[in-house]
C-alpha cells in the first residue's frame, strides 16, 4: 500500500501547488476584468492598444447569451465577477438597474455618442453599439421562383408565403424575443391576432438562432434548409460576404427593412468592481474611436459613435433601416413574462 | 496501510471532496431561492405545467434507458466475450457520440432525419440512445468480459439450450452491471436539455430546461429551487432503486481476469453474430458522425481541406487560435481523470465494503442528476469572497468535470469489487497477507481493466464536457466543445465548416486519448 500512499501523497501536494499558484494573485490593480456575452469579440491589437495605454492586463469574462450575463449579475451584485459589465441590451437593462447591479459614470467620450441611444439619465449604463434584429430573405430562392420577397410583417400571413418562414422561440432566445417585441411595437394591441395568422400561415418555430439559421433558412451557406425567410439580424449578409470562400461579389441573403427591430447594447461599472478606476478606463475606451471602429467587423453591429467610419464590407452589403422598430426598455421590463406567456400560448401549444 | 486509517481515507476524500464542491453551492443556491419566499411553495407543485413537465421527463429518461440497452447489449456482448482484431479500437470508437456537443448531434440528426417526423419525442429517444450507447456498451461489456465462462460451459454440458443459459446464468450475473449503467443513462436522459429543445420543439421541455427558464429567462429562482428539489428528489427515488438493486443483484464469485474469459471467433455462426452486432451499431451511430465529416469538408459546392487550414489561425472569435483549444482539453481532461480515479476510486472501495455507506453510495451519483443550471449559479454566489473566492481559477474548470465523471468511476468499480471471491481474500490474509497487500495483489488486479475503463471515461467525460466547462473556463482557455460552440454562433459558411471541422478533430481525439489511456494500463501490468 505504500506506493498508493505515496501516489496520493503527490497528488495533494500538486493539487495544493496548483490551487495556491494561481488563485493567488487576483487583489492587485493590475487588471481589470470584463463580463461579457459570448459574442463579444474584439481584434488583438485594439485589446492590446488599451492594455499598453492603460498599464492594465485586459481580462475577458464570457458568461453565456445575455441573458445569462445579466442573470450572474443580479446574483453576484455587489460582490462581481468583474469590473466592467457588456452586454446587457434594452430588453434587459431595465432588470439591471432594477437589480442594482450598476455604479453610476459618465465617460466624457459620451458627447460624440447619437444621443437617441442613452436610456438611463443616471449613466449607470453608457450605449456601446446597436443593431437590429431583422427578417432575412434566401435571394435566389424567390429569384428562382419568380416571386417578390416579403416587403413587410404583414405580407408573411398572405397565402403566397405560406410555410416559408422560421422564428426562434420567444422564451429561449434573444432574437426571438426581439421579433416579437418587434410585431408589438408595429401591431400595438392587435399583435396576438398577427402571431395567430402566422400560425395558421405555417410559422415555423425552432428553440434557437443556430438552429434556425443553419438547419431550417435555406439561403445560408451549405445549408439544406427550405424555408427562405428567417428571424436573424441586418449584419447577416454582409457576414454570408465576408465568411465566403471565394467572397460573392453580392451578398446572397436580403433583409426585411419593415421588420427591423432595435437593439442597443450598453456597458456598466459593475458596483463591488476590484478595480473601479479601471473599470471607468474600459468604459472610456470602449467609446473611444478606435475601439469603436473595430465594432462592425467583429460583433457585426454598428458603432454607438457617429463619427466613426464604417469598414467597405458593412457600407456595401449592411442595411440600416431607417426607422426601426422600438419599444421603451421600462414598458419591455413590465411586460416581457406576460407577453412571452401569451406568445407561447398562442403560437406553440 | 492500517485498517482505520484506509477507511477514513476512503470516506474522507469523497465526503469532504462532494461536500465542498457540490453540497455547499447547490445548498447556497436553493437558500437563496427559498429564503425570504415567505408562503409554501405549493403555487409551483400545483402548476398542471410543472406536472407535466414533470411526466414528461419521467418517461422519456425510462424509454430512453431501455432503448439505449436493447441497442447497446449486443455488441457489449460481443466485446464481453469475442478476443479479436480492432476489438479496442471499436470500443474507444464506441466512445466519439458521448463526447460531442449536443448541438452538434442535434444538427447533425435535423440533417438524417426526414421531413415530418423531424421534432417530436420520437428523435428525442433515438439521439439520447445515440448519446449513451457508449455507457452500456463499455459498462457491460467490461464487465461481461471478466465473467467465468465455465459456469456456461458446465450448464452446456449439462444440456442447457443458450436461452436457458442467457435466462439463468448470464442474465443474473450481468445484472448489477445492468443496474448500474442503466441508472447512469437513466441520470443522462433525465436531465437532458439542449437535445430535448432543440429535437423535441418547444412543446416539450424536461424539468432541467423548466428550471433553466425559470432561473436565467425569468430569473425566478424560487420556482428554479422548488423545480430542483423536486428534480433532485426524482433523482434520489431512481438512484435508490438502482443501487439497492445493485446490491441486491450482486452474486460474488464469477469473476475472472479478462485474459482468462476472451476466447476468439471460430465458427461461421460466431462470425455472422460478431459482424450483425458490430455492423448495426457501426450504422446506428456512424450515420450521423459521417454527416459531421461530410459538412467540415464542404467548400461552396465541392470538398476541400480549407476549413482544417483556417484552424491553425488565431481568430478573435475565440481569442486563441483553435490547434489551442485542442490542448487546453487534453490538460483539462488529463488533470479531471486523475481527480476522478483517485477521489472516486477511493469512493469505490468504502462503498464496496461489506459495512460501505449507502449514503455515500447515493451522495457520489446524485451530482449526474442534479441541476447544471443551478449547481453553476450556485458556485457564483458560493465561492464569492476570500479565501474561497475560486470562481475565475483556471482548476475550478476540471474539479467541476470530475464530478461528472466520478459517478462512472465508482459505478464501474463497484460492481467489480463486489464480486470478488471473499474466500480469495480470506485465502490471501490466511497465508499472511496484510490488509494492504490483499488489496494489492487479490482486487487490483482483476479491477484493473475497470480502472482502466473508468479512466478513459473520465477522460472522455472531461474532454466532452459542455455546461459546466462553458460556465467557468476563461474565455482565452477555449476547450474543443466550446470553440464548437463558438463558431457555431456566427454566421457564415467559413465559420460553420470550423465548427463541424473542430467536431471530427474532437472524435479523433477521443478516439487516440481513450485507446492510450487504456494502453497505459496494459504497460504497466494491472496498474493504472
Amino acid at each position: 500500500m505504500k506506493r498508493l500512499t505515496a501516489v496520493l501523497g503527490a497528488l495533494a501536494a500538486a493539487a495544493v501547488l496548483v490551487a495556491t499558484g494561481c488563485g493567488g494573485s487576483d487583489e492587485q490593480p493590475t487588471r481589470v476584468v470584463l463580463v461579457t456575452h459570448d459574442s463579444f469579440a474584439v481584434s488583438d491589437g485594439v485589446k492590446r492598444a488599451f492594455e499598453e495605454e492603460s498599464g492594465l492586463e485586459l481580462r475577458i469574462l464570457k458568461a453565456g447569451d445575455a441573458g445569462e450575463v445579466v442573470t450572474r449579475a443580479l446574483l453576484t451584485a455587489g460582490t462581481p465577477e468583474g469590473d466592467v459589465l457588456f452586454g446587457v441590451d434594452n430588453n434587459l437593462v431595465e432588470r439591471a438597474l432594477t437589480g442594482d447591479v450598476f455604479e453610476p459614470y459618465e465617460s466624457p467620450e459620451l458627447a460624440s455618442v447619437d444621443p437617441a441611444l442613452v436610456v438611463d439619465p443616471e449613466h449607470r449604463v453608457t450605449p456601446i453599439d446597436r443593431g437590429d434584429v431583422c427578417l432575412n430573405y434566401d435571394k435566389h430562392w424567390y429569384a428562382s421562383r419568380g416571386l417578390a420577397p416579403p416587403k413587410d410583417l404583414v405580407a408573411l400571413t398572405l397565402p403566397r408565403y405560406r410555410d416559408q418562414l422560421v422564428v426562434e422561440n420567444a422564451a429561449t432566445s434573444t432574437p426571438g424575443l426581439a421579433f416579437m417585441l418587434a410585431t408589438i411595437a408595429e401591431f400595438g394591441d392587435r399583435w396576438q391576432g398577427y402571431w395567430r395568422k402566422l400560425r395558421a400561415n405555417g410559422v415555423l418555430v425552432v428553440d434557437g438562432w443556430e438552429d434556425a439559421y443553419y438547419s431550417r433558412f435555406s439561403g445560408s451557406a451549405g445549408s439544406k434548409g427550405k424555408r427562405p425567410v428567417v428571424v436573424s439580424y441586418a449584419s447577416s449578409p454582409p457576414a454570408e460576404v465576408i465568411f465566403a470562400k471565394p467572397r460573392p461579389s453580392t451578398a446572397p441573403t436580403g433583409v426585411v427593412e419593415a421588420s427591423c427591430f432595435r437593439q442597443v447594447e450598453f456597458a456598466g461599472v459593475l458596483r463591488g468592481a476590484k478595480n473601479e478606476e479601471g473599470a471607468r478606463k474600459l468604459v472610456d475606451f470602449m467609446l473611444s474611436k478606435r475601439f469603436q471602429e473595430d465594432i462592425p467587423l467583429q460583433m457585426f453591429v454598428f458603432p454607438a459613435r457617429t463619427d466613426v467610419s464604417l469598414p467597405p464590407e458593412f457600407e456595401r452589403f449592411a442595411v440600416v433601416p431607417e426607422r426601426p422598430l422600438e419599444l421603451p426598455p421600462q414598458e419591455i421590463e413590465q411586460n416581457r413574462e406576460s407577453w412571452v406567456d401569451q406568445w407561447t400560448d398562442i403560437v406553440v401549444r | 496501510m492500517r485498517r482505520r486509517t484506509w477507511r477514513a481515507v476512503t470516506y474522507g476524500v469523497p465526503l469532504a471532496f462532494l461536500g465542498l464542491f457540490f453540497v455547499y453551492p447547490l445548498a447556497a443556491i436553493l437558500d437563496r431561492g427559498l429564503r425570504g419566499a415567505g408562503d409554501p411553495p405549493l403555487d409551483v407543485l400545483a402548476d398542471p405545467l410543472t406536472r407535466e413537465v414533470v411526466w414528461f421527463t419521467v418517461w422519456q429518461a425510462l424509454a430512453s434507458t431501455v432503448l439505449t440497452i436493447a441497442l447497446a447489449t449486443p455488441a457489449a456482448y460481443v466485446l464481453g466475450r469475442y478476443r479479436f482484431r480492432g476489438r479496442s479500437v471499436v470500443s474507444a470508437i464506441v466512445v466519439v457520440p458521448f463526447v460531442l456537443p449536443t448541438v452538434v448531434v442535434a444538427l447533425a440528426f435535423l440533417a438524417i432525419l426526414p421531413d415530418g417526423v423531424e421534432r417530436g419525442w420520437a428523435p428525442i429517444l433515438v439521439a439520447h440512445a445515440f448519446f449513451n450507447v457508449a455507457v452500456v456498451v463499455r459498462i457491460v461489456g467490461t464487465f461481461w468480459a471478466n465473467l467465468d465462462p465455465r459456469l456456461g460451459e458446465a450448464a452446456a454440458t449439462l444440456g442447457a439450450s443458450p436461452a436457458q443459459r442467457a435466462r439463468e446464468i448470464v442474465l443474473p450475473l450481468l445484472a448489477p452491471a445492468l443496474a448500474a449503467a442503466g441508472a447512469i443513462v437513466f441520470l443522462f436522459s433525465f436531465t437532458s436539455f439542449g437535445i430535448v429543445l432543440i429535437l423535441g420543439g418547444p412543446r416539450y421541455a424536461t424539468i432541467e430546461a423548466e428550471i433553466y427558464n425559470q432561473a436565467i429567462r425569468l430569473f425566478d429562482l424560487r420556482a428554479a429551487a422548488v423545480l430542483s428539489l423536486v428534480q433532485l428528489a426524482c433523482v434520489v427515488a431512481a438512484v435508490w432503486v438502482a443501487t439497492r438493486l445493485e446490491r441486491r443483484l450482486v452474486v460474488a464469485g464469477g469473476l475472472r481476469a479478462e485474459r482468462d474469459t476472451l476466447r476468439s471467433i471460430r465458427t461461421r455462426r460466431e462470425k455472422l453474430v460478431v459482424a450483425a452486432s458490430l455492423g448495426g451499431l457501426g450504422l446506428f451511430l456512424g450515420l450521423p458522425l459521417a454527416v459531421l465529416v461530410e459538412r467540415s469538408l464542404a467548400v461552396g459546392d465541392g470538398y476541400g481541406l480549407d476549413a482544417y487550414r483556417a484552424l491553425a489561425e488565431p481568430t478573435s472569435i475565440l481569442l486563441a487560435s483553435p490547434w489551442e483549444a485542442i490542448v487546453n482539453s487534453l490538460v483539462y481532461a488529463a488533470a479531471a481523470s486523475v481527480i476522478a480515479i483517485v477521489v472516486g476510486g477511493l469512493a469505490a472501495f468504502a462503498v464496496a465494503d461489506t459495512r460501505g455507506s449507502r449514503l455515500l453510495d447515493l451522495l457520489v451519483l446524485i451530482p449526474l442528476g442534479a441541476s447544471a443550471v443551478m449547481l453553476g449559479l450556485g458556485f457564483l454566489i458560493a465561492f464569492d469572497t476570500p479565501p474561497l473566492d475560486i470562481r475565475a481559477a483556471p482548476w475550478i474548470v476540471p474539479v467541476v468535470q470530475a464530478l461528472v465523471a466520478i459517478p462512472f468511476v465508482v459505478r464501474i468499480m463497484v460492481p467489480t469489487l463486489r464480486s470478488i471471491d471473499p474466500r480469495l481474500r480470506e485465502a490471501a490474509a490466511l497465508l499472511g497477507a496484510s490488509p494492504g497487500r490483499v488489496r494489492r495483489e487479490v482486487d487490483l488486479p482483476i479491477v484493473a481493466r475497470g480502472l482502466a475503463v473508468a479512466a478513459g471515461f473520465a477522460f472522455a467525460i472531461s474532454l466532452g464536457e459542455f455546461g459546466a466547462t462553458v460556465f467557468l473556463a476563461r474565455p482565452d482557455r477555449p476547450t474543443l466543445p466550446v470553440a464548437i460552440f463558438r463558431f457555431l454562433g456566427r454566421p457564415g459558411e467559413v465559420n460553420v465548416a470550423q465548427a463541424y471541422a473542430l467536431a471530427v478533430v474532437l472524435m479523433a481525439v477521443t478516439v487516440l486519448s481513450v485507446l492510450l489511456v487504456e494502453r497505459v494500463r496494459m504497460r504497466r501490468g494491472g496498474w493504472f
